[in-house]
């Protein structure tokens, strides 16, 4: 079968429209030119981006939101390497995405021209896949397999470099109608055997506990996970990746576990026999010190990577699958059972030791503020976080109760992913309210992407949760460094000597509501408490983008803390 | 404990720079590399030894396997398989000493490829075991160079 030519440029834009791409995130410049040539002719919707990073994080939201890919088209050298830490972000917490780079002429490839960079061999690491395309005959074969390795298996990151001589060049090459990897076969149903043992498991055990991660929600497992947990009475406990995988309003959902767990979660894990992860990593802020964590349990994994199996905790029970399939199969084979014993032990823990804060207060917290955001949005936002205090505060005040609507950056942790992933979210969900919860210090990180908001229509609502410090850093050295704020303290005053702050300085900048309005948005500002529900009902009601920044006091922390290296049992609840 | 990883990946550029990536990216030294084309000339046949534990290096398999461009891997650590290995050495030898060198050479199955007024060239490809005992025996004669090329290795027999 016979094509007419096609450009190297022209095999880009065709293999996006051919994977069903409708947004696109990106930044021109010298080395992609020919591609952006052609996007603009095409029907896809661009978001031009003010920096690379913001592209990729837009392109992440957006993936998160929706469960489709995320693509993102930038230029050689900088371009490239400005996307790293979001294809990093990405990559960390299995998010699909493609994004085409541009590249120097091949000729010119290795001999530093201008914004040349080792594009390859920058993201072999943080990307689940890369290519440099050597020849544009191979182009529409890298188009497709790049889509197909980015959403199946554990989804991530795929790169497409792209030297500007292959975008030229042409091909009569057709894109190939099937897809033949022999390296790449991920495995999609899970072993009978295995699975008729797991249900075996769950059907002996008294005390069992569904831990439950990102890839219940990137396997669209939600229904099933649901299901096996009410039919079983199996309590469910969520990483943060995991959030929204089971609704957290349900009594059996004892919310999340780990460093900043709920007591009940922690507890639960430390007690059960039977500990289920399905999609879950046993990430040490998960799992706090390793020998301790569910020490009583025999320990089930299903995860669709077999490499994270026994990686951390050594496994009993490895189902290596899709958790969709094998959730679906391990719900016709376990059997219904009360559990009562264990569901009123569990209630305990939850009863007595709930998410807490000082509710009494004149002073506006920042709990306080994720809470009334919770009740006024009615649960029902989509809510981006960045990285830091008000993120584990995010997991705690505000409960999620559908998949895809709380989307952080779990693994890299990287603060300035807030922001834009809002901006991504809304270009895939209009419908939707979205709302960033940041700290002042991480929305500082991209909040140049503002700008895109209010150009694109897209209404989100930013609540930069303002304490004047690198809260989350803060905490940290008050409770493991000597009380030696160095470099954390973001306001003017009291900053340490080594940071010559001339003295008699007492302000905090910059200032957000002026910064909002710069950016075209409406900026609002809530000093006291008693301002505080109806800022938030003002900016939900404006269709436009808003930032709200709230005044919190500074001092608060996040409990429970298991402090690093400790076991889950070791829960600090405060400085005293 | 030291294993010996065969893969068998596709024979494109960058692929090796993957799988180096891949593990020293883990902090694991590569003892021996050893990279060739297979009867498919698409696909090479890469073997390698790296000092670790069973756990760690069971990860490393994992994590190899999740290549793109890898095909298969296997840990022939614990696996009836045939390990080779070629080596160059040059020793010291004048006119007077050749007969001596000549016969060692001999016992070990190994051919003097090249005869210089000072020295031999020697050639050996056997188990690395064998290659270190050659070392050993020759030694007195004085080593002047060594050149291995590395541990290449195949399982016995159908799987």
């Amino acid at each position: 079968m016979k094509t007419t030519a096609r450009t190297g440029a022209e095999c880009v834009v065709e293999g996006l429209k051919r994977a069903g791409v409708t947004t696109l995130f990106g930044l021109p410049g010298g080395a992609i030119l020919d591609v952006f040539g052609r996007l603009y002719h095409s029907d896809m919707e661009f978001v031009l981006v003010r920096h690379e990073q913001g592209a990729t994080h837009m392109a992440d939201g957006y993936a998160r939101a929706t469960g489709k890919i995320g693509c993102c088209v930038v230029t050689s050298g900088p371009g490239a390497t400005n996307a790293v830490t979001g294809l990093a972000t990405a990559n960390m917490d299995g998010v699909p995405m493609v994004c085409v780079t541009g590249q120097v002429p091949s000729p010119m490839i290795g001999n530093d021209a201008f914004q040349e960079a080792d594009t390859i061999g920058i993201t072999r690491a943080v990307t689940k896949h890369n290519y440099l395309v050597k020849n544009v005959d191979d182009l529409p074969r890298i188009m497709v397999e790049a889509f197909h390795v980015a959403a199946t298996g554990k989804p991530g990151p795929v790169l497409i470099d792209v030297p500007k001589d292959i975008q030229k060049a042409s091909t009569v090459v057709p894109f190939p109608e099937t897809i033949n990897m022999r390296g790449y076969r991920p495995t999609y149903e899970g072993h009978p055997k295995q699975i008729e043992k797991l249900a075996a498991a769950i059907n002996r055990a008294k005390r069992p506990l569904l831990y439950v991660g990102g890839g219940a929600i990137a396997g669209d497992a939600a229904t099933e996970l649901t299901a096996l947990a009410e039919k079983a009475n199996i309590p469910v406990t969520t990483t943060l990746m995991g959030l929204g995988a089971f609704p957290e309003t349900s009594p059996l959902a004892l919310r999340m576990l780990g460093m900043h767990g709920s007591v009940a979660a922690n507890m639960a894990v430390s007690h059960c026999d039977l500990l289920v992860s399905v999609g879950a990593r046993f990430d040490d802020r998960v799992t706090g010190k390793i020998s301790e964590f569910a020490p009583k349990a025999i320990k089930a994994h299903i995860d669709i990577d077999p490499s994270t199996i026994s990686k951390s905790v050594e496994i009993d029970i490895p189902v290596v699958g899709h958790v969709k399939p094998v959730l679906k199969a391990l719900l016709a084979l376990v059997e219904k059972a009360a559990r009562t014993e264990w569901l009123a032990e569990v209630a305990a823990w939850q009863a007595t030791n709930p998410f807490r804060y000082d509710t009494q207060t004149n002073e506006l917290l920042p709990q306080h503020v994720i809470e009334q955001v919770y009740e006024i949005t009615k649960g029902d936002a989509i809510v981006t976080t960045d990285v830091g205090q008000h993120q584990m505060w995010a997991a705690h005040f505000y409960k999620y109760t559908r998949p895809r609507s709380f989307l952080s950056s779990g693994g890299l942790g990287t603060m300035g992913f807030g922001l834009p992933a809002a901006i991504g979210a809304q270009a895939g969900c209009r419908d939707r309210t979205v709302v960033c919860l940041s700290g002042d210090g991480s929305v500082q990180m991209n909040f140049q992407e503002l700008v895109v908001a209010v150009e694109h229509d897209l209404p989100i609502k930013v609540f930069i949760l303002n304490n004047t410090n690198l809260g989350m850093v803060r905490q940290w050295q008050e409770m493991f460094y000597k009380r030696e704020y160095s470099a954390s303290v973001l306001g003017q005053a009291s900053r340490p000597r080594n940071e010559r702050i001339p003295a008699g300085r007492d302000g905090y900048l910059p200032d957000f509501v002026k910064m909002a309005e710069a950016h075209g948005a409406v900026g609002l500002r809530v000093t006291e408490k008693a301002q505080l529900p109806g800022t938030i009902r003002k900016a939900l009601e404006t269709p436009r983008p808003v930032v709200v920044e709230c005044r919190v006091r500074p001092e608060e922390n996040v409990y429970p803390m298991v402090p690093p290296g400790a076991s889950l049992t070791e829960m600090v609840h405060s400085m005293a | 404990m030291k294993h010996v990883i065969t893969a068998l990946v596709e024979n494109q550029p960058g692929v090796l720079a993957r799988i180096v990536g891949l593990i020293s990216g883990r902090g694991f030294n590569i003892k021996s590399l050893n990279v060739a084309p297979t009867q498919d000339p698409s696909v090479s046949r890469l073997t390698m030894t790296v000092p670790g534990d069973d756990r760690v290096l069971e990860q490393v398999t994992k994590q190899l396997n999740k290549l793109v461009d890898v095909i298969k891997v296997a840990d022939l650590t614990q696996r009836r398989c045939l390990g080779r290995e070629l080596m160059l050495v040059e020793v010291a030898c004048t006119a007077d000493k050749r007969t001596e060198a000549i016969a060692l050479a001999d016992l070990f199955d190994a051919r003097v490829v090249s005869v210089q007024s000072k020295s031999l060239t020697i050639q050996l490809a056997d188990a690395e075991e064998r290659l270190a005992d050659f070392l050993e025996v020759v030694k007195p004669l004085g080593i002047l160079d060594v050149s291995r090329s590395g541990v290449i290795a195949v399982a016995r027999g159908a799987e």
